[in-house]
């Protein structure tokens, strides 16, 4: 026990003394939280969008005026022609084009069919399908205070759970917690114990009396501590700046997060173990975890869309229901009867993963 | 000077011929991952799951549900009792969305044509939720109508000739296909995330295993160490392009609108940036770690804040100008506008320009940065 803490101590100063893997370290979580927690939403507003208006009436600058006062939309242009909407969608200015046929009003008024086309930019279908879906509501409203109907039937009342303001944060904030603390206990891990292997201090280790577990363990603890002050960090600045809730039990969610930081340090020494190279490390973090985490994890695309096998490939990456468990703790404050679930997962994956590095430890110091 | 640097690209060249795992990355990564990245970046909204609590269980009720079930968005998960209930239900992650049809509905409805339901979205993804708030309020018009109709029958003859019609189009997309509008998105992160990872390493892994020390001895002037390394990277990296973009036509079935020649060509320009911007961070790091660690920080940001995953417009402000000062947003932007739209190189000189100004700021920069001497 003496040995270890010694150890500890040793390796702590070594990760210390690297101030400008430090400063990475700390600063890459705190700048990036901030960073997405503030700047990514996926609300659409102010989208650029063109008219080609033929009809020049009353009633359709009146449509017109309704939707420019509406903060999804700018006008960036008018246009002259149907050839000129070409143009400006190649040079990617503006995302959709509002067509008013010359008859639009007469229609109207004299109780026709009227039409209205909208023109979408389907290279960002997802964008396309949005801003089409809102300015078809936005005419909508307008078609009905026109035609003087009263508005009756059905009316839904709409109420937005959780997350009122549709912000971003509440969505992307856990998945950059997950992924943050992946990536420092994964790759910092992985490579600290290669780099030794590399620049054959191992066998200076290996050969001295301290049994290997220790070694392995004294590498782990100072990753183990850091990530912990991360994960603190990112929850005072989540709640302080981003004004993100903890509704959800604290305790809990930290003691969750511990078990998902040993999880993921369990990763980064068994790839460490079965590699000789950091270049080799780095590279089957990056791909075993990083690429495969952002896509499949549900933290940028929505699980249920993707066909089963990638499902099912998303299943067995623990930073998946760590992101479930955090969106749950955090933002609807449901406790352990909806996410036992989903800690029993990620436990079982903490010892499959304990097992897996005991045994391919052994054999490769044979 | 020619001479040096040919030989110090052959050089680099049998380096890297060396290391499998790295040519391993090269040509496999991209096409595995352009082939399985796709197929999970689906922002299609369909089978929302939906809690109903349907106080009136008439036949007016049912025949909504029914509507709003056949509508192909939306799946009824369960039906409970009270409100309570179904939130219950929202809370386990089976709904994500709550329809409460009040008592008296279909009476109400008949009698003073005016009711009210309560749509309760879980909210957390707000793209989510407002898709499937504005799919349900057109379930609901539609419905109306109907409604409508069924109790004044004298309408029906104006029905058809009156009314809004709005005609949808999705130019350059007409087959309305999620795969066009990511995969050349995904392939243009792709190279850059290959060639800013290999360039980033390799000045600093010749730091770490102390070969640079010999190169530094040598009379091998700067420039011809920095291009030395650039060229190499370069080819590689515009092959494993070439390899993105025939997977792109050939397994996604993608057209090719535009010129291939404008293509490669902002595709030259674009990796030489990339990859000029990793030298500059292997020029300034000490060890592989730092290395991987600030070109991992940049990437995140780059891709995220690109528009490939979520709309630049959206952004806030001064959020808007790090996409704006973000290289990836011009790659992703131009390899989209050339392959899907046809775009020429006038509608891309704001892209040429961009980057050409930031690889020649950067390339500059690392080769003034890099000390021969420590």
């Amino acid at each position: 026990m003496k040995q270890l803490i010694t150890f500890v101590r040793k390796e702590f100063l070594h990760v210390l003394r690297d101030k400008r893997t430090l400063l990475i370290l700390f600063g890459m979580p705190v700048v990036q939280i901030l960073l997405f927690g503030f700047a990514l939403s996926t609300e659409v507003k102010n989208t650029k969008i063109a008219v080609l208006n033929q009809d020049k009436t009353q009633a359709s600058a009146d449509l017109i005026s309704k939707i420019d006062a509406n903060q999804y939309f700018d006008f960036e242009r008018n246009l002259k022609s149907i050839h000129e909407a070409e143009e400006a969608f190649k040079s990617g200015k503006i995302k959709m084009i509002l067509v008013i046929p010359a008859d639009f009003s007469h229609n109207i008024v004299t109780g026709k069919k009227a039409q209205l086309q909208l023109i979408t930019d389907g290279a960002d279908l997802n964008l396309a399908n949005q801003i089409y879906n809102f300015m078809s509501n936005i005419i909508a409203d307008y078609y009905g205070q026109q035609t003087l109907k009263p508005r009756l039937g059905i009316q839904p009342e709409i109420r937005m759970l959780y997350n009122p303001q549709l912000k971003g944060a509440p969505n992307f904030v856990p998945g950059v917690m997950a992924f943050i603390l992946l990536i420092i206990c994964v790759l910092m891990t992985a490579i600290a114990i290669v780099r030794e292997k590399e620049t054959g201090t191992m066998e200076v280790l290996l050969v001295s009396p301290m049994k290997p577990y220790v070694i392995i363990l004294a590498k782990a603890i100072p990753y183990f501590i850091l990530s912990v002050i991360i994960l603190i960090s990112i929850l005072i600045l989540s709640v302080s700046v981003l004004d993100l809730p903890i509704r959800g039990n604290v305790f809990l969610l930290f003691a969750i997060s511990i078990i998902f930081i040993i999880t993921n340090l369990l990763i980064g020494i068994v790839i460490s173990i079965l590699t000789d190279t950091q270049q080799t490390a780095m590279l089957i973090s990056l791909i075993g975890t990083m690429l495969p985490t952002l896509m499949l994890s549900g933290f940028m695309f929505p699980v249920e869309n993707m066909p089963v096998p990638l499902q099912m490939v998303g299943n067995v990456i623990p930073a998946k229901w760590y992101y479930e468990i955090v969106k749950n703790i955090m933002i609807k404050g449901t406790g352990l009867e909806v996410i036992w679930k989903h800690i029993l997962v990620l436990l079982g994956m903490m010892c499959v993963l304990f097992i897996i590095a005991v045994k391919k430890f052994k054999i490769r110091l044979e | 000077m020619f001479r040096t640097l040919s030989i110090l690209i052959k050089k680099e060249f049998l380096q890297i011929f060396r290391n499998r795992s790295i040519l391993a990355i090269i040509f496999v990564m991209p096409v595995v991952q352009l082939v399985v990245l796709p197929l999970a970046a689906n922002y299609e909204i369909k089978d929302i799951k939906m809690a109903v609590v349907d106080h009136d269980n008439s036949t007016f009720s049912r025949e909504l549900l029914r509507k709003i079930t056949a509508s192909g968005y939306f799946k009824i998960t369960s039906y409970s009792e009270n409100y309570r209930k179904a939130y219950e239900e929202v809370e386990k992650d089976r709904a994500d969305l709550i329809l409460e049809i009040p008592n008296n509905f279909e009476k109400d409805l008949v009698r003073e044509n005016s009711q009210k339901v309560l749509i309760a979205i879980n909210a957390i993804n707000g793209t989510k939720a407002g898709l499937s708030a504005s799919y349900l309020a057109q379930i609901l018009q539609d419905y109306n109508e109907q409604v409508q109709l069924k109790m004044s029958p004298e309408l029906e003859s104006t029905k058809n000739s009156s009314g809004l019609e709005i005609i949808p189009k999705f130019w350059f997309n007409e087959g309305y296909n999620y795969r066009l509008s990511l995969v050349p998105g995904i392939l243009a992160f792709l190279v850059t995330l290959i060639g800013g990872y290999l360039t980033a390493l390799n000045i600093v892994s010749e730091k770490e295993t102390g070969t640079i020390e010999q190169i530094n001895v040598s009379p091998i002037r700067k420039t011809d160490f920095i291009l030395g390394k650039l060229i190499p990277f370069w080819i590689l990296a515009m092959t494993a392009f070439s390899i993105g973009l025939l997977v792109t036509v050939f397994v996604y079935g993608i057209q090719m609108q535009g010129s291939l020649l404008l293509l490669y060509a902002f595709i030259s320009v674009y990796l030489i940036t990339i990859l000029g911007m990793g030298l500059l961070v292997s020029v300034y790091s000490e060890t592989q770690q730092q290395a991987m660690f600030v070109v991992f920080f940049f990437m995140m940001i780059f891709v995220l804040m690109s528009g490939l995953f979520t709309p630049t417009e959206s952004m806030t402000d001064w959020a808007k100008y790090i996409a704006y000062l973000n290289p990836v947003t011009y790659g992703v932007d131009g390899i989209r506008l050339i392959i899907l739209k046809n775009s020429g190189f006038t509608d891309l000189l704001p892209h040429f320009t961009f980057v050409t100004v930031l690889g020649t700021v950067v390339i500059t920069w690392a080769i003034l940065r890099y000390r021969k001497t420590n």
